[in-house]
């Protein structure tokens, strides 16, 4: 459990953190996003206990990270941005001296360094020097690093930063398959990849709670939920989009000139109309003269929100 | 403790899986040798005594300690690294004991490995092995405080280059407290109290009362206090600056 009380961190005159708080319990993957300079790399650093908070606090399965730093630190496994490690060092090596580092020895950590060198798969480059290796390598030797010790709290700052898709996938998989009993906090630039292995979404920007709550209401804050997508040939796009436009389900549309032979329609729709929209447009479709190439619901974008909700402040 | 043998361990074997040890230690072999032999007179004296090889000791220390000692935090920052290492469950103050105590036990062996020529002078007539030996330990703790001084230094900086210098400059200080040059210097204008505490700063006073033949406590406490002021100052430095 991580809970995070009116955390602030200044820097001179800017505010990278101001005045956070939330709460993360076990089982959950908290997605943890926001733009460039939000403050979520500086929360993390604040929570794991390399940067002191200029004020609030946070505990970490109820060791204050202020009061009992060497706990909290203790319970926490860390990934840092861009998984920094020891260049001359082997990822043996490395695996040992953490885990030395954390009071680890003997038969445990022989064998829990086994454990997360498979889960990894780093097995044919562990006595490789760190240096040598690739950059989706390193990314896994971090990984390993941070859960070496099974910890009940996992930190993550941005773990499939510069993988590639295979390997951003084992990622995610890995991810998912720690989450029981976890509580497991990750940053990330990609949407999808909230939706894919986070169960709660948060959005910062400058340093502010700008949302908290699944990736699925995320989703559905876009003014593109419940929106009907048709595509229809470009000769009937004029009459499509009238005959559309009049529908009493639909609050608007928007006309997309799609390149080649067809237009793209998003009919958004009205405000009691949202499971009908679909059914409408079908019906209006057969009853007209123009054809439909074909139609989607769509489910709602989250960079639609993301923007809205980190860009509004901004633009006040 | 667990913390700091953890460091010493990492940061000693480190050593000697990068070139770094072994261009240290054979320049250290030969400079202090080649000194010793050739520009130390020691043939000329006529003397069974290891004085002239001790004499250059400072030096040799002045020009190779800032070589070593400047990675050991501005490293860290650079690359990032400082991150992992204060986000384990170790204290600020051991990371800093652990690197120090490697770097000295570092120095300690280059230092060890020049017995040949403790060897060399029994061989050659009847030393005063009390002398030689209470010079060792003298020259031991004097490598010690440089080294406290360049770790101090490279925790200010991400820069190797910069903790390098800063590390020659202050050092180079510590070393000339008590020429006649530096005491005039002050006399000009200071109080006698200052001058005197300048003059008892200066590593070469210090190391020459001890190869003299008497480890006195004052002077192992001068280099042990050197020491854990400036470890101090490597913490506080590292506990403020470490995320910059």
């Amino acid at each position: 459990m991580i809970e995070i009380r009116n955390l602030t961190k200044r820097f001179g005159t800017l505010t990278a953190v101001d005045d956070l708080s939330f709460r993360v319990s076990p089982g959950e993957v908290l997605g943890f996003l926001g733009p460039n300079g939000a403050g979520k790399s500086t929360t993390m650093k604040m929570v794991t206990g390399f940067l002191p908070p200029t004020s609030g606090t946070a505990t970490v399965c109820g060791h204050d990270i202020l009061a009992a730093p060497a706990d909290a630190k203790a319970a926490i496994g860390y990934l840092p941005e861009g998984a920094p490690l020891y260049p001359d060092m082997t990822p043996r090596q490395m695996l040992r001296f953490v885990g030395e580092a954390r009071g680890m020895g003997g038969a445990r950590l022989a064998e829990r360094m086994e454990t997360v060198t498979e889960l990894v798969e780093l097995g044919h480059v562990m006595n490789q020097r760190i240096e040598t290796l690739s950059k989706g390598f390193k990314r896994r030797v971090g990984l390993a690093l941070a859960i070496l010790h099974d910890p009940e709290v996992l930190v993550l700052d941005e773990p499939t930063d510069g993988l590639d898709p295979n390997q951003k996938h084992q990622v995610r998989d890995l991810i998912r398959s720690m989450a029981a009993g976890k509580v497991i906090v990750l940053s990330t630039h990609i949407l999808e990849e909230v939706e894919a292995v986070c169960t709660r979404a948060i959005i910062v920007s400058e340093g502010q709670l700008r949302f908290d709550g699944t990736p699925r209401e995320l989703r559905e804050r876009s003014r593109f939920a419940g929106a009907v997508e048709v595509t229809v040939p470009k000769e009937h796009a004029d009459a499509a989009s009238a005959s559309l436009g009049a529908m009493d389900a639909a609050a608007g549309i928007e006309l997309i000139e799609a390149t080649g032979e067809e237009a793209r329609i998003t009919v958004f729709p009205g405000e009691h109309a949202k499971g009908a929209l679909l059914v409408a447009v079908q019906e209006a479709a057969a009853a007209s003269s123009w054809s439909l190439s074909s139609i989607s619901v769509d489910r709602g974008r989250m960079d639609d929100v993301f923007r809205t909700v980190t860009t509004a402040s901004a633009g006040a | 403790m667990r913390g700091i043998i953890t460091i010493f361990k990492r940061e000693l074997v480190g050593y000697f899986s990068t070139p770094v040890a072994y261009v240290f230690l054979v320049i250290f072999l030969l400079v202090a040798g080649g000194f010793t032999w050739k520009l130390g007179g020691y043939y000329d004296a006529n003397q069974a005594d290891l004085a002239p090889f001790f004499s250059w000791h400072p030096w040799v220390y002045l020009a190779l300690i800032p070589a070593l000692s400047m990675r050991l935090w501005a490293e860290e920052r650079r690359s990032g690294t400082v991150e992992l290492l204060m986000t384990l469950p170790i204290s600020a103050a051991q990371a800093v004991i652990g690197k120090f105590l490697a770097a000295w036990a570092f120095t300690g062996v280059a230092l060890a490995l020049t017995a040949t020529h403790w060897w060399t002078v029994n061989y050659l007539g009847d030393p005063d092995n009390g002398v030689i030996a209470a010079s060792y330990i003298g020259s031991l703790l004097m490598a010690g405080a440089f080294i406290a001084v360049g770790s101090a230094l490279s925790a200010i900086t991400k820069n190797q280059v910069i903790a390098f210098v800063l590390t020659f400059v202050v050092s180079l200080l510590f070393v000339l407290a008590g020429f006649p040059a530096v005491t005039d210097f002050f006399q000009g204008f200071a109080p006698a109290w200052l001058v005197d505490a300048i003059r008892n700063m200066s590593f070469l006073e210090r190391f020459g009362a001890i190869t003299r033949g008497v480890i006195e406590a004052r002077d192992a406490v001068f280099f042990l206090s050197v020491i854990a002021l400036f470890l101090f100052f490597t913490t506080t430095t590292i506990e403020l600056k470490k995320a910059d």
